[in-house]
């Protein structure tokens, strides 16, 4: 139910409403939640509204974070066969 | 698809789970929450279970906003559509949810009733422009993240000067569940919530933020990770939970930071807070009335409040005695421990809340975990004991 997912903002329509892409399938949604938007940005879509924008920044650091893990593992690996 | 598929990594999600296995102590007993039944639901769906060492179990939360529907207002909604002979505009997920009678709004479509489903609120609004002379009522159901949409449409229909539309509102509120299942009977009484921590909700978190968190990490002492619905999402935040356990901290930390800010979306924030209002209390299916946990819409708006507009009962429906949902819903039992789960309940015959839709822990367990000999969250181990995180 409470399911949403990332769009990419294509066409700004209106001040309410964006034309984004969704997996290849253009939709026109309701961005009055989050006036500030421009094309390229991408932002989380549920119900037909975008709730929030992604920050690129933050969601870099996120798979830093998971890469962290990855690189701990492969020198533990490393360690326990030279 | 970005922002999505580097979050699905699976070599990736067995280094993260290495490192939980590695890091849990192995005298010790982990048990987390998940609030949200979209993790619930990713969960099951990407087989997190078996990644994880036998020390650290997820309890499945309250937070579908299907399941915990009460009855009464679903038969509200169908008299509605029946009696009424509105044009009710329902999320496609209530459509098929039995209320009393077995009847539910697909079965009264069927036999006639005007229900239609939408994928969004705004489509609603659009049904009622075009059908000046019928009624035209919004189901509105849903947690924080389905509730500003609502607001809009609301008063967007005032600025329309629409005559014939109005919402049933059924919005909840998230943090007051989340105090109720710390401040349970069963946690009071005996003190044995096993609970040393929540993974928080992901899409609800982008309206709220991190912020509403913050008391449970400081009132009850659990830790709080914020975490978004991929599988890396959800790995990473249980090695940051099973981290705050190990060092003794109960802090709010937010591993969704790419959608999730401290104050959330103040714009979204705003127009919920100028046209609903808190209810003073409200029934949730599996937990009982819950105070101060569910929106109304405000007097100002009252012209296209269904509640006030038309009469409907409000009957309070009995649930089988033996369905162990409230239980459940509060980590002291699992579905296996229900002497009804699989039979008689399933997802086409749900008994309580928990088998309503697949994002409820007994229709998730049932689809997904019932075959596997171990799954976690289904063995009894976790249940009643003594509280280890006391240590
Ligand atoms: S299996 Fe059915 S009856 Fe038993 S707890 Fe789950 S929902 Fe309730």
């Amino acid at each position: 139910m409470c399911l949403a997912i990332p769009v990419r903002v294509e066409v700004i329509q209106s001040p309410d409403m964006a034309l984004v892409d969704i997996g290849g399938v253009r939709k026109s949604i309701n961005i009055a939640l989050v006036p500030d938007v421009v094309v390229g940005d991408y932002v989380i879509l549920h119900v037909g509204y975008a709730l929030n924008k992604i920050d690129p920044q933050e969601a870099q650091r996120t798979l830093q974070l998971f890469a962290e893990v990855d690189e701990v593992s492969r020198q533990q690996r490393l360690e326990n066969n030279p | 698809m970005k922002y999505v598929d580097e979050y699905r990594d699976g070599a990736l999600a067995r280094d993260i789970a290495g490192r939980i296995r590695e890091e849990v102590l192995p005298q010790k007993q982990y048990h987390f929450m998940e609030f949200c039944g979209g993790h619930t639901h990713a969960i099951f769906r990407y087989g997190i279970p078996d990644l994880l060492p036998d020390n650290l179990k997820m309890i499945h939360g309250p937070g579908c906003p299907v399941c915990v529907l009460p009855i009464s207002r679903l038969d509200a909604a169908i008299e509605l559509a029946v009696s009424h002979d509105v044009i009710l505009c329902s999320y496609g997920d209530m459509l098929r949810v039995p209320g009393s009678r077995k009847r539910s709004l697909l079965k009264v479509k069927a036999e006639g009733a005007d229900v239609r489903m939408v994928y969004s609120c705004m489509d609603a609004l659009r049904i009622a422009a075009e059908n000046p002379q019928r009624e035209v009522v919004f189901f509105a159901i849903g947690f924080e993240t389905t509730t500003p949409p609502t607001a809009l449409v609301i008063r967007q229909a005032r600025a329309q000067g629409l005559k014939n539309f109005s919402v049933y509102c059924n919005h909840l509120l998230t943090p007051a569940a989340i105090s109720n299942i710390l401040e349970s009977p069963e946690v009071r009484d005996l003190g044995i919530l096993p609970l040393d921590g929540f993974v928080g909700p992901a899409h609800v978190s982008t309206v709220i933020g991190s912020q509403p968190y913050h008391y449970f990490a400081e009132e009850y002492q659990k830790p709080v990770v914020i975490a978004g619905f991929e599988p890396l999402d959800m790995l990473q935040a249980i090695l940051m939970l099973v981290r705050q356990v190990n060092q003794g901290r109960a802090e709010v930390e937010n591993e969704f930071s790419r959608a999730v800010t401290f104050q959330g979306n103040l714009r979204a924030r705003a127009v919920v807070a100028d046209t609903f209002e808190l209810r003073r209390s409200f029934e949730w299916r599996g937990l009982g009335e819950v105070p101060y946990s569910a929106l109304r819409i405000k007097q100002e708006f009252a012209e296209f409040d269904a509640e006030k507009r038309f009469t409907v009962e409000y009957r309070s429906a009995r649930e089988n005695k033996a369905c162990e949902c409230g239980a459940i819903l509060r980590g002291v039992k699992s579905p296996r421990d229900c002497s009804l789960f699989a039979d008689p309940c399933t997802p086409e015959n749900p008994l309580g809340s928990c088998m309503v839709s697949s994002e409820g822990a007994c229709a998730a367990y049932y689809s997904y975990g019932r075959y596997r000999e171990r799954t976690f969250a289904t063995d009894r181990s976790h249940g009643a004991t003594v509280k280890e995180s006391a240590i």
